[in-house]
């Protein structure tokens, strides 16, 4: 992976806290901290994967990257901008290179709309006019996914799941944009297209010259599409590490119970797993545990994970984990309860 | 959903798929919602036989003139001959014959049939264009309170809950009382029909309004709307070509129950004598007046059938029009 010096997308710090109001003055009686604190960068051409269980913020972090909500707190940095409270009219011109596949391909179409019209809508939107008109850029695109250009002029209503998705992902590659936000890209499908989807997505990397944050609950389509992967816990970042050293060797223990719970089709593999039950419910994000959140189901949890925060730690290289008891770590590079972090 | 995609290489599907090719491979024309709608439409023959019933209506209504003229018998000719001058009957119990084919009215003699076209006139340009300014209003607020919410939405639905708590009939009949014959530069006939069509159209709003309301925050929501949004388009872009081609349905759909309850509203007005003033033939007024003449039922009979008749159609072709656009709402 090229290292560039300046990340294509760069958050900092970002915050976004639903208030809650109350009675008719709508006086504001709490907030809902959906993502609170996060910052990670993504560098050009890599794919950055974020997951974690529902609620946990991570498709608010797709819309608040996107714009599409706005952050109370924090920096987003976008090719060296920064897009944080740019207003919508001055953000217009860079929508065209940061663009977002939704989730549900069933809502993501305009149902009066025809193919044509959903892939031809950027052009429209963003006044961009191509050589040989919009019809045969947009065709073109429908091909480079793998659908029939001559479904044109079809209705979303006359393809499956999978097509639509397709139909979605063109969309996005219209206007040839350099990052793609993947807010839970294939979870709506079948599995037996899921693999589709997740293929397609890498060719046009490859052939595009795509960054991606694909944001997913499965651990296997993060594991199978990332470069990089962020693990999230109730608006946190908890761990982030290259794909090999978080599946491999994951230190933070909410990272290992997730991986323990991905379902291994092969008995004989299987057999030698143990598997980490999480007790309870995911703690409510109005009034999220203090110091670590995770502390109330960990079961390494001790005095000090109540009372001081762990930082997000670069414990081995490329490798962040925010614990205060990470598993295993390198020799030498478990910081002290302090917090003060140890090189490694 | 959380299988392992262990798919190792990628050689997968990024040929055309082959899609479902027309005879002969002619180029592939999708249908649309709208051409869906249409074929199920067809295959409902009660809402048709309504439809067809309410386009002969509207000819009708258009075409009163030459209608009444083949038949020789203006609207408001009196045929004193017809009537017995003692019990102001017609003279044969109701004067229905190849010349006055729903009879003639008592006392004067009016020609019922050409009446009963007459009013027909009346009571669709009244419905029709009532219907046509609710559905303005409603469309439009209800699509801004959805749309932009907040305390915009708070104070339009406030509005409409005023409007639907307002004694409308009490409004209508006092209103029609004060305003004189001859106001805002109108006249006559003139005068009254936009008097009735403000009233009847102007109080009826909140109704679709609520439902466009709902409609909106609903579409608000779908992704497709977001995904808009993230393309970088502006409030009317995503308001008239995302929302609004979803929302002709709703408003094809309650147009057509609403101009029922018009015509039916604008009959009630007219028989409490604050309508279309006599001379000129409404149904409602009709009813009104043969409520004297109760022992000559025919007088009441064609323009109560002719009220009947229509209401039932625009219902049928209503409800129709509804399980065709909509066949979740089976």
């Amino acid at each position: 992976m090229s290292e560039s010096p300046e990340p294509l997308l760069s958050l900092t710090d970002v915050r976004k806290h639903f208030p809650i109001t109350k009675g008719l003055i709508k006086r504001q009686v709490g907030a809902v901290k959906a993502v609170d604190g996060i910052s990670f960068d993504v560098r050009r051409g890599e794919t950055l994967g974020l997951v974690g269980e529902s609620g946990c913020g991570k498709t608010t972090t797709g819309r608040l990257i996107t714009r599409l909500i706005e952050p109370t707190d924090g920096r987003i940095m976008f090719e060296g901008r920064d897009i944080t409270h740019m207003s919508q009219g001055d953000l217009r011109p860079l929508r065209r290179d940061m663009q977002m596949i939704f989730q549900d391909p069933y809502s993501s179409l305009n149902p009066r709309h025809t193919v044509g019209a959903i892939v031809g809508a950027p052009f429209r939107i963003q006044g961009v006019r191509t050589e040989h008109g919009t019809k045969k850029a947009v065709q073109e695109i429908l091909e480079l996914v793998g659908l029939n250009p001559e479904h044109y002029n079809r209705y979303p209503h006359e393809f499956s799941g999978g097509q639509r998705q397709r139909i979605g992902i063109a969309r996005t590659l219209a206007l040839k944009p350099k990052l793609i936000i993947a807010d839970e890209p294939v979870s709506a499908l079948d599995v037996s297209i899921q693999a589709q989807v997740v293929n397609l997505l890498e060719d046009l990397q490859n052939e595009l010259d795509l960054t991606y944050v694909v944001i997913a609950h499965d651990l296997s389509v993060v594991r199978h599409i990332s470069d990089r992967v962020a693990v999230m816990y109730l608006g946190k970042i908890v761990e982030i590490a290259d794909r090999k050293d978080l599946y491999e060797s994951p230190m933070h223990p909410y990272t290992t119970a997730l991986l323990s719970a991905v379902p291994i089709p092969d008995v004989r593999r299987r057999a030698g797993r143990e598997r980490i039950r999480l007790l309870g419910d995911v703690p409510s994000p109005i009034n999220p545990p203090p110091a670590c959140r995770f502390h109330t189901r960990c079961w390494k949890a001790q005095e000090v994970c109540r009372t001081v925060e762990p930082p997000l730690a670069e414990l081995a290289t490329g490798h962040r984990v925010a614990c205060h008891f990470p598993e295993n770590a390198p020799a030498g590079a478990v910081q002290d309860t302090s917090g003060t972090e140890v090189p490694a | 959903m959380t299988a392992p995609l262990d798919v190792s290489g990628s050689e997968l599907e990024v040929a055309p798929e082959p899609g479902p090719v027309g005879p002969a491979g002619r180029a592939i024309e999708g249908r649309s919602l709208g051409q869906i709608a249409w074929t199920r439409l067809k295959r409902d023959k009660v809402a048709l036989t309504g439809a067809g019933v309410v386009i002969f209506l509207i000819l009708v209504a258009i075409f009163a003139p030459l209608i009444v003229s083949g038949f020789g018998h203006p609207p408001n000719d009196f045929n004193q001959d017809l009537i017995s001058t003692e019990t102001l009957a017609p003279k044969d119990g109701t004067g229905i014959s190849a010349a006055h084919l729903f009879g003639v009215e008592p006392v004067n003699g009016r020609d019922i049939f050409s009446r009963v076209v007459y009013g027909a006139r009346i009571s669709l340009l009244i419905a029709f264009l009532a219907t046509l300014l609710s559905v303005a209003i409603g469309t439009a607020l209800g699509v801004i309170a959805g749309y932009f919410g907040g305390w915009v939405d708070s104070l339009i639905s406030k509005t409409m809950d005023v409007f639907l708590a307002f004694p409308l009939l009490v409004f209508a009949i006092a209103l029609a009382g004060i305003v004189p014959d001859t106001a805002f530069g109108l006249s006559g006939d003139t005068l009254r029909v936009s008097l009735l069509v403000f009233i009847i159209g102007f109080f009826n709003w909140p109704y679709i309004g609520r439902i466009m309301r709902g409609q909106t925050l609903s579409l608000r929501e779908r992704e497709f709307v977001d995904a808009a949004r993230s393309l970088g388009a502006r409030g009317p872009y995503i308001i008239f070509r995302e929302m609004l081609p979803n929302l002709v349905a709703p408003i094809l759909i309650y147009a057509t129950l609403l101009i029922p309850t018009n015509i039916l509203f604008e009959a009630a007005l007219s028989f409490l004598g604050v309508g279309v003033r006599p001379p000129t033939a409404t149904w409602g007024g009709m009813i009104s007046e043969a409520v004297r003449f109760y022992s000559i039922p025919h007088f009441m009979f064609f323009p109560g059938m002719a009220i009947f008749v229509t209401v039932l159609a625009f219902n049928l072709f209503g409800d129709g029009l509804r399980d065709a656009l909509d066949p979740r709402a089976r």
